[in-house]
């Protein structure tokens, strides 16, 4: 019990830093590896929640993630490439062809 | 205090200070390696539970394929260091909604009240069956159906990837 209050207070932790990242970053790479931290904050709970009740479908749950974020890099960084081409810069402020 | 509880709060420190060089290095690469840091200790965190198939694959997947392909990126790009723009109010309601969001985890963690174990997967049974024998047995028993739709989501993921990265023919 202590032990997994333990390990939520650490992922609460790691997913507020990568809150902060996205938020105040202007890189969007940097945005984009926060967005990893804080998924990765949300997998820590996920297996210490499966390790605590004694189930195994909070892992798959994790697997399941690793494998979204797996193809949102992909996606993600040719995005990233696709917009340097046209802007010369990945400064998420560049991105403003859309804004109100 | 005994020694495994030393080791986590270790590793745990080292965890919170790389997450913290994510956010706050300037050139995009050491945030990459920094990050690479974190994965590491979060694999070690699986290894401490008892999941070790989470943390080969942490390492796998996250440390090794998802890292390399962000810092191939960064090298490709040949992006310039931030220079120092001002955006303190920025940097200021980003940390106030992080504390925010801080404070109503702590609420939550210290208000809520875990339920007691329901399942049987105690460490005895991972310890004699093995660990990815058992989530390969729930996998392609319960969880068939999303494990197929995640091959579509793969294919999906390497045609878009191929077809936005692709220098327009003009």
């Amino acid at each position: 019990m202590d032990n997994l209050n333990s390990y939520l207070i650490l992922s609460a932790v790691l997913f507020s830093i990568g809150t902060i990242g996205v938020l105040t970053r202007k890189n969007a790479i940097v945005v984009f590896m926060c967005i990893e931290l804080m998924l990765n904050a949300v997998n820590l709970t996920f297996v210490a929640f499966s390790r605590h009740l004694g189930n195994l479908d909070g892992q798959i749950f994790v697997f399941f993630i690793m494998t979204v974020a797996a193809a949102e890099a992909a996606v993600g960084l040719a995005m990233f490439i696709a917009f340097f081409n046209n802007r010369e810069s990945i400064d998420i402020d560049d991105a403003n062809i859309m804004k109100w | 205090m005994d020694i495994s509880s030393v080791f986590f709060a270790l590793v745990a420190i080292v965890a919170v200070v790389s997450a913290l060089l994510v956010v706050t290095c300037k050139n995009p690469i050491n945030s990459a390696l920094a990050l690479v840091l974190t994965f590491f200790c979060l694999a070690t965190f699986y290894a401490m539970l008892n999941a070790p198939f989470m943390a080969a694959i942490q390492i796998i997947v996250y440390a090794g394929a998802i890292m390399v392909l962000v810092i191939f990126t960064i090298m490709l790009l040949n992006i310039r260091v931030d220079e120092n723009k001002k955006h303190s109010h920025q940097l200021a309601l980003g940390s106030v909604i992080g504390i925010i969001v801080l404070m109503m985890t702590g609420l939550v963690l210290t208000r809520g009240k875990v339920s007691q174990p329901v399942g049987d997967i105690t460490n005895e049974l991972i310890n004699s069956q093995g660990h990815t024998e058992l989530i390969g047995k729930v996998m392609f028993t319960d969880f068939l159906l999303p494990f197929e739709v995640t091959s579509i989501l793969l294919l999906v993921a390497i045609v878009g990837a191929v077809i936005l990265a692709k220098r327009k023919l003009s």
